[in-house]
Order: C-alpha cells, then structure tokens, then sequence
C-alpha cells in the first residue's frame, strides 16, 4: 500500500494528466451524444451575452448585405400579400395562422465544424422552447435544441445528426436530407425512389410531415444526382442549400401553436396499432 | 512571483477574448483556423509546479471550449502539449545548466530552439484538435491538411508575437 501510493506520489504529474485527459474525452463524448447537453443550456446565459455585444460591433460591417437581404424579403413578401388577396378561401388564413413567427438574430455560430451551432438572441423569456423550426428569408436553417432565458441554440442543417423530411417539388416525393459531407453550402438527399428522374435544380421543400415547419418552405436544390439505375432501390443526390449559413444573421423561430394537439393524436393513433 | 501570476492571468483573458472573438472569424480558404490562445500554454513560467501548468492549461481548453460549443476537444488538446511541455524544454536546452531558469521564447530559447519547440507542440496539438473534432478516420487526409496547414498560420502567428512583445536587450 504504501509502495503504490509512493509510486503514485512521484508519478503524479502523469496521473493528474490523465486524469484530466478522462475528464476531457468523456465531456466531449457525452457532448456528441446529447447535442443539447445541459452544460451547454446553463453556460449560453454567460457566453451569449458577451457573443451579443460583440456581434453588435460586427454587425455594422454587415449593413449593406443586411439591406439589400431585406429588400429582398420584402419583395418576397409583397408578393405573397398580393397573391393572399385573391383567394377568397378562408381557410387559407386559418392554416397561416398555425405558425408563429418570431425573429431573432444570430449571435455566434460555426459552419467549418461537423457539428455546427448556431446561438440566437431568444431564449425562454420569448417563448422560445425546443423543437421549434428556424428558418431565414431565404429557407430552412435548421432546429432549436437547447434555450436558456435570454439565448437559445439551434441544430442548422449542417450538423452531423441533422436529419429532415422533405418533398421534391415538382412530384411531391417524400425524401429525407442529411449532412454527410464537410461543406457548409452542400447536403445530402437520401431515400429517393429510383423511378423518380430528377434532374438539375428540382427545388426541395419542407414536407409539412413533421411539426417543425410549415409545407413549402425551400430547403434547397439538386446540383448533383447518381446515375439512375445503379442497383438498389433507393437513389441518393446533392443538394445545394438555400441558405447561405455562413452568412445568415436574421432568422424566424417557428412555433406549430397545434404542436400538442398533433403529437398527442399521433401518439394515440401509435398506442391503438 | 506574484508580478508573474498578474502577467499570466492578462494573457490568459487577452488570449481568450482573441481566439473567441477575432481568430475564430478568420477561416481563411473556409477551413484555416489559427488557435493562437496556446501561447498561453507555451509560455507558462517552467519553473511553477507540475500540476499547476496542467490545470491551467486545462482550464484554458475549458473557456475556448465554452465559447465554441465544443466541450472537451481544446482541453485535451491543451492538456496533452502542457504534460508534453516539460520533458521537450528539457531535452531540448540539455546544454543548458539550469533550464528552470528560462524564460520560454526567443531570447532565452534562441530563434531555432524556440521554433522547433513551438512547432513541436504547435503541430501535436493541432493534430489532435482536429483529429478529435472530426471523431473518425474517414476523411484522414484532408483533417491531415487543415491541421497542417492551421499549425503554419498558428506558428506564423506566435513567432510574430515574439517579436512584437520582446524586450529590448540588456546590452
């Protein structure tokens, strides 16, 4: 006993750092698990107010993109106001009334990373929770995962566990994206259905299957698709994403105020099988 | 002593605030990354115990982590190259008396002893921060190349302070 606490004692310069090499990995395994781990939840209070403030000098930087970003949402939404006008179906203002919107701004964010992160200026005090959708003026970014009071996290579609239901646009296909490559502006179009031709720049869509977003919404468009017919019965393709999310700065956080209501229907309907 | 402690403790928030707020930006050619904040590691006094350089080290990784969202990957890294640190001062300056005495950088070290130590464990602790955040072999090569390529920027970065913040000699 005393010879290996003697042994201990001279070796403890190697022990201590193993000991805090353990330390290290096991964060950093459990933090790949759980992408919201409540480590994370309970530092973003600290680490986004300082994120924020230095954002704000960024932001000036920025102003001219920033504009000419939301003229172009402007336009888009004119659009919309005027196309809205001749349906006469009520109806449509009912299911545009299942979503609500809130705008936040970006804060501090990684896309070089293969799990990138984005920090948002909402959190629990703007009712924001998680599993909510974030998209921007250009498309889908991605889910909430993780809120504090003040700050709020979010999984963008560039993150390693990211994994989406979507429709090809001009055939309804039921697909999936993921993220299977390292670069931010590509991801990876998984399940299609070897029947289906596809061809360059088929906009891909938000299902509307899942809660977090509303149908319709872009996420991104075919730049590469394997050759039909290669055995096997499901096709894989590229997509480039809509949004830029290197640059993205304002974003919506989407709240499906029918969320309850749809998940329990869907779990009574799954206990009655 | 304590004018030691105070001097470490400015360069621990200045390097911090650097590497959260101004080189994590910097992504040059979308995956070049300088980690300039281990500067803080390579020069900690050699003389201050063991443990002390290990937990300080330790807690350097911890507040990059923290602000990356990336718990755990700096502060193995940083771990590693501060428990690698005395034993490379120590073959490196064996023609030395009394190698406790240094003051790591480029006056004590000499220009070429200095740069092989900063780019001894400027590249390992690169390697495994990279090699950690990707977390699988499959893309070996080009992890391979941001690390070496980061650890240029990053030794480029250090040396350049050195020359920035060096006193003018005695004589």
């Amino acid at each position: 006993m005393r010879l290996l606490v003697a042994f201990l004692i001279r070796n403890y310069f190697f022990f201590f750092f193993l000991i805090l090499e353990v330390i290290s990995i096991s964060l950093l395994i459990r933090y790949n698990q759980y992408h919201s781990s409540v480590f994370v939840n309970a530092a973003a209070d600290y680490t986004g107010s300082m994120h924020e403030a230095f954002t704000n000098i960024n932001d000036y930087f920025g102003l001219k993109e920033e504009n000419q970003e939301l003229a172009r949402e402007n336009a888009q939404l004119r659009n919309k106001l005027q196309s809205s006008l001749s349906i006469t179906d009520t109806s449509f203002y009912f299911r545009d009334s299942l979503f609500r919107y809130t705008q936040a701004r970006v804060i501090s964010k990684s896309t070089r990373r293969k799990n990138n992160y984005l920090m948002l200026n909402k959190g629990k005090n703007h009712g924001i929770t998680t599993d909510m959708g974030v998209i921007s003026g250009e498309g889908v970014v991605g889910i909430i995962v993780g809120v504090s009071d003040h700050y709020s996290i979010a999984m963008p579609l560039i993150h390693k566990h990211s994994r989406l239901s979507a429709i090809i646009s001009k055939n309804n296909q039921l697909v999936n994206v993921v993220w299977e490559n390292q670069d931010y502006l590509y991801g990876n179009l998984n399940d299609i259905p070897i029947h289906i031709e596809l061809e360059k720049g088929d906009s891909i869509l938000t299902s509307g299957y899942s809660f977090y977003f509303p149908k319709g919404v872009l996420i991104g468009s075919i730049s590469e698709f394997d050759d039909p017919g290669n055995g096997g019965n499901l096709n894989t393709a590229k997509i480039k994403y809509a949004v830029d999310f290197n640059s993205i700065t304002q974003v919506y956080v989407i709240e499906n105020l029918n969320r309850k209501e749809l998940e329990n229907l869907k779990e009574e309907s799954e206990e009655d099988e | 002593m304590s004018k030691k402690l105070i001097i470490n403790i400015i360069r621990f928030i200045i390097l911090v605030f650097l590497q959260v707020f101004v080189l994590n930006k910097i992504h040059i050619g979308g995956y070049v990354n300088p980690y300039l904040y281990i500067l803080f590691i390579l020069l900690f006094p050699i003389e201050s115990p063991k443990w002390l350089q290990l937990l300080s080290a330790f807690l350097m990784g911890f507040c990059i982590d923290v602000f990356m969202q990336t718990i755990g990957i700096n502060m193995a890294a940083s771990v590693f190259i501060a428990w690698m640190r005395p034993g490379l001062i120590k073959s490196l300056m064996a023609d030395k008396d009394d190698e406790s005495n240094l003051k790591p950088g480029i006056r004590d070290f000499g220009f070429k002893g200095f740069l092989i130590y900063a780019s001894i464990l400027t590249l390992c602790h690169h390697l495994i921060l990279f090699y950690l955040e990707t977390f699988k072999f499959t893309h070996f090569l080009t992890t391979l190349k941001e690390a070496v390529l980061s650890s240029l920027l990053t030794l480029f970065l250090i040396i350049l302070t050195q020359y920035l913040f060096m006193k003018p000699s005695k004589n």
